[in-house]
């Protein structure tokens, strides 16, 4: 199934991945072929499988006591931060 | 010539005082420097702290204290955190970040004695089966630098390979620990899922990533992946059982034991010298006791296309953290938000770890998540139940660990589904969660190729036990590359 | 604002509540309101490569109680869910939520509305996720700046059929949720500092017709009030909008309070394709019948019963019991003032006097809320000193056993208020108490009929009215003291000559 030039942007978009306009059909094409290769699964009769969200069938999820573990770090996690501010992880201003 | 020696050995000879730590490490990082022109295998090397290490290790060991791996130098990939030190992923997206914590696999190591040595190159965000999609260049193949040595953890497989290191973590999410250590001619496996701790070790696909080791032999993989191996109350799917001595169920006998061996393998895909190869390796085990029958798993050559859905699903939303705001990689002077994100990840990613995000994204997004991920994680439940039906009439399963052994650098680049294609026979244990690991059985063309015994949930012990008593038999595993003898 | 005839609103509303943890719902950061910038946000919280997340046992305890106060279905298993986004105050580019198996299912909250009427609000589900930070864009020029304190502190989204018909409907329902949810302790509720959270979805279509119109959503409402005026300015928008012959478009909005009016908030983002699937890093929560009781019994009792018992035990009307209820501290500061009142008249604990708890619902819904408001206080700090329950028993006393008028009640209650004194201790130290002595009242009765000859004439020709300016001047005369009622008797008797 061939994906579109569209398809790949829309997709990039979402991704926000840049892509230069020349490696567009390069993509456009493996992601084509990938598509073809996982669009076998089609054949397959799955009536009444569940999906396997996890390998290990049977696991519950284990609660944690509601305990204050954690103390204030923050300079050690922002040292390699790109821009940081009084604290504050700086971005391009957001115009809502 | 200390690197003569197994991990096993190497440990026991701390302890009785034949060696010191320091003296190992620092012949160890003199191995590493010498090859690293001609392998590329590591990305950091911690000579100064692990000389500290050794140091401290010396001198617990002089008191007779130290844990079972003290003083013994080995090496992480570099998709394990650890604190203070760069952890790239070997990717551009990370070459600055300096990880603030140790992963658990990490620490666990640590608290046992070993000492590390550095970062080992990989496939960038593990995504890869030859070790050439790395920021930092790709690694080569100690049988022969022409020639790949299997990815993602190409840089821990040459290492032990080239004896750079007795032993190596690893991690193994499609094959990236057996097929690396089939095409280098060493030991590898890969636990259950759960089995080893995840926090710390950098998500590509949550419910596949596993983390294991890459040594010389499976005794040396049974000693390091017992001090890995535990409950992490930071990782909710890591599962609370106690870990078994896996040293100690290395020497059951193998009389009785039930072989199968899977069908599907067999196919038009395994070149044909490989093939003998596991044939004969089968012969032994025979000799050695164990009964053998073909098994059928039906689903399993579905394995690929369930593994490419699911795996760039996974990927594509564990990766959506990398976006230049509060680590990694950032572009220079971002005109806006979208910018920022667009630019940061589009040059902090390289082509295959984009190709793979992409997929990921088109398979989850509206309207094609029930047709490709859904039925996918629908497949993925029938190549469950074969293995678990198999594993009703056998105790284990054997087969090629690749179809081919090493190929060139750039062979496989063109096309990705050629690359993906590699972990044909690998994929299969880690949708279903199960163990698996790989020894070498002989040579294709003067490269080393791998058999694979595959295990129920939580039969690392049983597994390890079989190849243990394979490598008894033969000694393909005590062969190392001429050029780092 | 009055409805156009001919047409009918649709109301839903999807309300955010902070539960009350400790730490937050993934990590062991804490949650704590009002840090400096990303002192409480672990790396967990930041995303950092590696980390993962492990469920707080509070937050799921805290969603079945909620569950069990309206009624609902509790999922004995529940799946966390990826919602996949881009936004620079969600940290992983995903927040981990609740998609196709939410922890609470189908329960409903009964209302009741400003005329009296009651309407049930049926509840779609409730569900657990994670807070995401907060972005900072103003003071920093060419930069927002990223706080990720509030990042992973557990909310539960609790959305609402659309049940609601006017704008007031919808602002009842949501008091009742605030109410419930500060009842049950598993949020402060407190708005302003975004604890609880209010999105409406907004629809109108002609009247009669079962079709559902299409509906705009007004996010981050953060008062009853703006919730009111929002919707309130949104269905005229809409009405206006299909009647001039446009289509109203399904998009996000927001309410600017000071122009009072909604505005679109569409953005390149608006189509957001959300990649919802389950997470892998977590597994589906089990909750067996142990857990489900512990925390049923553990329940406190809920707004409605409380009322009903208020009704029952005090003898209040449902109003004044719904008034009282609306806040658990309101309710017990009711309680224990009115079974401190020494008993009277022949009561038992058993069998409380009616006019005495109307009267202490009068003096705590009247005069103490008035002193609240004003002064910006809240029940709780009050009762510790400036106000507590047993002082103001004996002010309900002393009005309640005829020592002083209903009149001169709010007096000292403003000098209790001001100066932290006991009743009986103002009313002697003013001299405050009633004069119930026949023979004073009817001297004082004598004294101002002797002082306005005129108006006593014009009342005897027939002008009753006056009788109010006689009742006002012998209270002058008498500092406000005389009792009412016997004044009023007295007047009666002798002002006609």
């Amino acid at each position: 199934m061939a994906l579109t030039r569209a398809q790949i942007e829309s997709i990039a978009q979402l991704a926000r991945l840049e892509l230069e306009p020349a490696e567009i059909p390069v993509y456009q094409e493996s992601l084509s072929r990938i598509i073809d290769l996982v669009g076998e699964l089609d054949r397959a009769d799955t009536a009444g499988v569940t999906p396997m969200a996890h390998p290990l069938p049977g696991l519950r999820q284990r609660l944690r006591a509601d305990e204050v573990t954690e103390q204030d770090r923050h300079e050690l996690y922002q040292a390699s931060a790109p821009q940081v501010a009084a604290g504050l992880y700086l971005v391009p201003k957001v115009i809502e | 010539m200390v690197h003569r020696n197994s991990l096993t050995e190497l440990a026991a000879g701390l302890r009785a005082r034949t060696f010191s730590s320091v003296e190992l490490v620092r012949a160890y990082l003199q191995r590493i420097e010498a090859a690293q022109p001609a392998l590329n295998a590591f990305i950091s090397i911690t000579a100064e702290q692990a000389l500290a290490a050794a140091a401290a290790a010396d001198r617990e060991l002089a008191a007779g204290r130290g844990g079972p791996l003290a003083g013994v130098p080995i090496a992480h990939k570099d998709l394990f955190c650890t604190a203070g030190v760069r952890t790239t992923c070997g990717s551009r997206m990370l070459d600055n970040f300096v990880s603030p914590y140790d992963a658990t696999v990490v620490a666990k190591l640590k608290a046992a004695g070993a000492i590390n040595l550095g970062k080992l190159n990989m496939d960038e965000f593990a995504m890869g089966s030859s070790n050439e999609t790395s920021w930092f260049g790709p690694v080569r193949n100690p049988w022969n630098t022409d020639f790949v040595p299997g990815g993602s953890s190409g840089g821990s497989a040459a290492a032990v390979a080239a004896r750079l290191v007795p032993g190596a973590t690893a991690t193994d999410t499609g094959g990236s620990i057996r097929q690396p250590a089939a095409l280098c001619g060493i030991t590898g496996i890969k636990p259950t899922y759960g089995r080893v701790s995840r926090y710390g070790m950098i998500a590509f696909a949550s419910s596949l990533d596993q983390g294991g080791v890459l040594t010389t032999s499976a005794a040396d993989a049974a000693l390091m992946l017992r001090e890995m191996a535990g409950f992490d109350p930071n990782d909710s799917t890591s599962v609370d059982a106690p870990v078994p001595d896996y040293v100690a169920e290395l020497d059951a006998p193998l009389a009785g034991v039930r072989i199968g061996l899977i069908k599907e393998f067999v196919d038009e895909g395994l070149d044909r010298e490989n093939e003998l190869r596991i044939r004969d390796a089968v012969k032994v085990l025979e000799r050695l006791g164990a009964s053998l029958r073909e098994v059928s798993l039906p689903n399993l050559p579905r394995s690929v296309p369930v593994y490419y859905v699911v795996a760039p699903a996974e990927c594509s939303s564990n990766l959506a953290r990398y976006d230049g705001v509060r680590f990694g990689h950032r572009c220079k002077e971002p005109r806006d938000l979208q910018d920022l994100y667009r630019r940061s990840r589009g040059e902090g990613f390289g082509a295959e770890v984009k190709r793979r995000i992409m997929t990921g994204t088109y398979v989850l997004s509206a309207g094609y998540y029930d047709a490709y991920y859904l039925k996918a994680q629908r497949v993925r439940q029938l190549i469950a139940a074969d293995f678990k039906r198999a594993f009703g009439e056998v105790d284990v399963l054997v087969g090629p660990t690749s179809p081919t052994a090493a190929f060139r650098l750039g062979a496989k680049t063109a096309d990705p589904i050629t690359m993906y294609l590699n972990d044909i026979y690998t994929i299969g244990a880690n949708l279903a969660g199960l163990p698996a690991l790989s020894v070498p059985c002989g040579f294709v063309g003067g490269l080393p190729v791998g058999l694979q015994v595959v295990g129920p949930h939580f039969a690392e012990g049983r597994i390890l036990n079989v190849a243990h008593h394979y490598q008894l038999e033969t000694d393909w595993h005590r062969q190392s590359p001429e050029r780092f003898a | 604002m009055s409805h156009e005839s001919g047409w009918e609103t649709v109301i839903g509303l999807e309300i955010h509540a902070q539960l009350a943890t400790r730490s937050k719902i993934f990590s062991g950061a804490a949650t704590a309101y009002g840090a400096p910038p990303n002192a409480q946000a672990s790396l967990i919280d930041l995303g950092f490569p590696g980390v993962l997340p492990v469920l707080n046992r509070e937050a799921v305890r805290m969603a079945v109680r909620f569950g069990l106060a309206i009624g609902a279905r509790i999922a004995r298993q529940s799946v966390f869910a990826r919602k996949n986004y881009f936004y620079p105050d969600l940290p992983k580019g995903y927040q981990i939520s609740q998609y196709e198996l939410p922890i609470v299912a189908q329960g409903a909250l009964d209302v009741v509305l400003d005329d009296g009427s009651g309407k049930r609000v049926g509840i779609t589900r409730a569900h657990l996720e994670e807070d995401a930070g907060k972005s900072l864009h103003e003071g920093l020029g060419a930069f927002t700046g990223v706080d990720l304190n509030r990042a992973g502190t557990p909310l539960i989204e609790i959305v609402s059929e659309p049940d609601m018909r006017s704008a007031k409907e919808a602002v009842a329902y949501m008091k009742k949720v605030h109410t419930l949810v500060r009842y049950l302790e598993i949020c402060d509720g407190n708005m302003q500092e975004g604890s609880f959270r209010c999105d409406a979805n907004v629809s109108v279509r002609p009247k009669g017709s079962d079709k559902l119109g299409t509906r705009a959503e007004i996010k981050n409402i953060n008062s009853f009030r703006y919730v009111e005026k929002a919707i309130q300015y949104e269905v005229a928008r809409q009405i206006e909008l299909i009647e001039s012959g446009g289509k109203v478009v399904q998009e996000t909005r927001l309410y600017d309070p000071d122009k009072g009016e909604t505005r679109s908030m569409r953005t390149k983002e608006e189509a957001n394709d959300y990649r919802y699937f389950p997470d892998p890093d977590l597994l589906p929560v089990a909750l067996d019948e142990a857990f489900i009781e512990e925390v049923r019994t553990g329940l406190p009792e809920l707004p409605d019963q409380k009322a009903a018992r208020f009704s029952k035990d005090y003898g209040l009307s449902a109003y004044d019991a719904g008034v009282l209820t609306a806040s658990r501290e309101l309710a017990d500061f009711y309680e224990d003032v009115r079974r401190a009142v020494p008993l009277q008249r022949g009561e038992t604990g058993a069998t409380l006097d009616v006019s005495t708890s109307k009267l202490t619902a009068n003096v705590v819904m009247g005069d103490l809320a008035a002193a609240l408001n004003r002064e910006n206080l809240d029940i709780l700090t009050v009762r510790e000193d400036r106000m507590p329950p047993t002082r103001l028993a004996g002010l309900i006393f002393r009005t309640a056993d005829q020592t002083i008028s209903g009149k001169i009640a709010k007096e000292v209650f403003e000098a209790m208020w001001a100066g932290g004194e006991s009743a009986d201790v103002i009313i002697e130290s003013k001299g405050l108490r009633q004069i119930t002595d026949t023979g004073a009242i009817e001297r004082a009765i004598e004294e101002v009929m002797a002082k306005n000859p005129g108006q006593l004439a014009d009342y005897r020709a027939g002008k009753d009215k006056l009788f109010g300016f006689f009742v006002g001047q012998v209270m002058k005369a008498t500092q406000g003291k005389a009792n009412p009622a016997q004044l009023n008797e007295l007047l009666k008797k002798k002002l006609p000559g």
